[in-house]
């Protein structure tokens, strides 16, 4: 199968870079499915999770926070402020922000919110 | 022991006791050095990404007639000045050289008209305009020695709120920044630059040159289409360039602590050696005096020997 070339960067690091089958964002407008040889692209990343299938490895789920998707001949940039990968997410604590936030008016928490179940979603939980 | 041999083998000690604290210092900063070029490699990649997504932008034609982000603003009346400096000391001249060319921007500024908003990192800053009953916009210290991506938002967002209300409303119409950017180990220079309205020439050199890729075609599909994407870039952009200089002055500030330290150490060997030199002489002189001081009372008693 065709693969293209994706990176993941985070301000403070490259989170993962490789080779990959299919990638998969929210933008502003919605879910995002990105197969190699896709015309270039430059979207705007909701909080969500991103998931990388990765050629010869498990597939890479992260939740981001915001960011940007810049598809082009060489291949897919993820860029996020904030990028947790699946394993590293803290389900009872985003559980618990969650239930915290839901119901508030509040714009910053509801902000909150957002990450929490972009979190959960990114782990592999259901809401 | 005489007074002056004791005084002496005392500055000798006092100095020898600092120039190890200067030693340990040097090599600290050292040290930490390496690790502040590290964390300035790690965000490389980001910096490169987002520049090139702007560089994109921009030459896609996006950015229709008056985006703020490329639009310079008529009659600008207010300017923002982002000065980047460090909040400890024992660093020779690494922040003074910052405020220095705060002061000359701010005079250029003043020249066209403008009136200058600082913004100020770390507590040298602080303490040098407030010293000076200086107006100051907002503020920040703590973490002059490693900013985190946190930190850099903070200030992007501050200086944005500015800038989107404008200079007519007491915010600000222009953004520039005044960092030391770091070279090498050897080299780090003060640099000025204008982060807003931006000039697409002026972005960073792209390290690598791969010219297939951005000769533009002006295919690109946008999501959302025009302007929005702009609106998201634009204060992640401004986020990531003062992350990029924070980090940079980061490694710069341990540089040039690293040269204070090493120069001071070298001064204190050099006071030893001087000291020692002279604790010699004076060790010397006092023998010679003794031995004269024998010498004379034996003639004086061999004088009065004879005589009787």
């Amino acid at each position: 199968m065709a693969t293209m070339q994706v990176q993941l960067v985070a301000p403070d690091r490259m989170v993962w870079a490789g080779e990959a089958e299919f990638v998969q964002a929210r933008t502003v407008d919605g879910e995002l499915g990105i197969l190699p040889r896709h015309a270039p692209l430059l979207g705007v990343l909701v909080e969500g999770p991103v998931r990388i299938r990765r050629s010869g490895a498990d597939e890479l789920v992260a939740a981001v926070h915001g960011g940007f998707l810049s598809v082009s001949a060489e291949g897919v940039d993820v860029l996020a402020e904030i990028v947790e990968i699946s394993e590293e997410i803290d389900v009872p604590r985003a559980r618990n922000a969650l239930e915290r936030t839901r119901d508030s008016e509040d714009p910053a928490e509801q902000a909150a919110a957002r990450r929490a179940t972009a979190r959960l979603r990114a782990a592999g939980e259901s809401l | 022991m005489g007074a002056q041999l004791r005084e002496f083998r005392r500055r000798i000690k006092t100095v020898n006791s600092t120039k190890k604290i200067t030693r340990a210092m040097e090599l600290i900063a050292a040290s930490r050095i390496v690790k502040a070029q590290q964390r300035i490699n790690a965000s490389r990649p980001y910096a490169e990404a987002i520049t090139g997504v702007v560089r994109t932008v921009t030459a896609e034609g996006v950015v229709n007639e008056d985006h703020p982000l490329t639009t310079p603003r008529e009659n600008p009346t207010r300017a923002g000045l982002v000065l980047i400096t460090s909040d400890r000391g024992l660093a020779g001249g690494y922040s003074a050289n910052i405020l220095r060319a705060g002061e000359q921007t701010t005079a250029e500024l003043r020249e066209r008209g403008l009136e200058t908003a600082p913004f100020l990192i770390g507590r040298k800053a602080l303490a040098f305009y407030r010293f000076r009953n200086r107006d100051i916009s907002n503020a920040w210290s703590g973490f002059s020695e490693q900013p985190s991506y946190d930190d850099a938002r903070a200030v992007g967002n501050a200086v944005l709120e500015q800038f989107i209300k404008g200079g007519a409303e007491g915010g600000i119409d222009e953004i520039h920044l005044i960092y030391t950017r770091f070279d090498s180990m050897a080299s780090q220079k003060v640099v000025v630059t204008k982060l807003i309205p931006l000039d697409p020439e002026e972005l960073p050199a792209e390290t690598e040159s791969d010219d297939a890729g951005s000769g533009s075609t002006g295919l690109i599909e946008f999501e959302p289409e025009g302007a929005g994407v702009l609106d998201a870039l634009l204060p992640r952009y401004i986020t990531a360039r003062i992350f990029a200089a924070m980090l940079d002055a980061a490694a710069s500030e341990q540089a040039a602590r690293r040269r204070a330290m090493k120069s001071a150490t070298d001064n204190a060997d050099e006071l030893i050696k001087q000291l020692t030199r002279d604790a010699n002489s004076a060790r010397q002189a006092e023998i010679t005096q003794e031995i004269m001081e024998i010498v004379g009372g034996a003639e004086a008693l061999a004088g009065t020997g004879s005589s009787m």
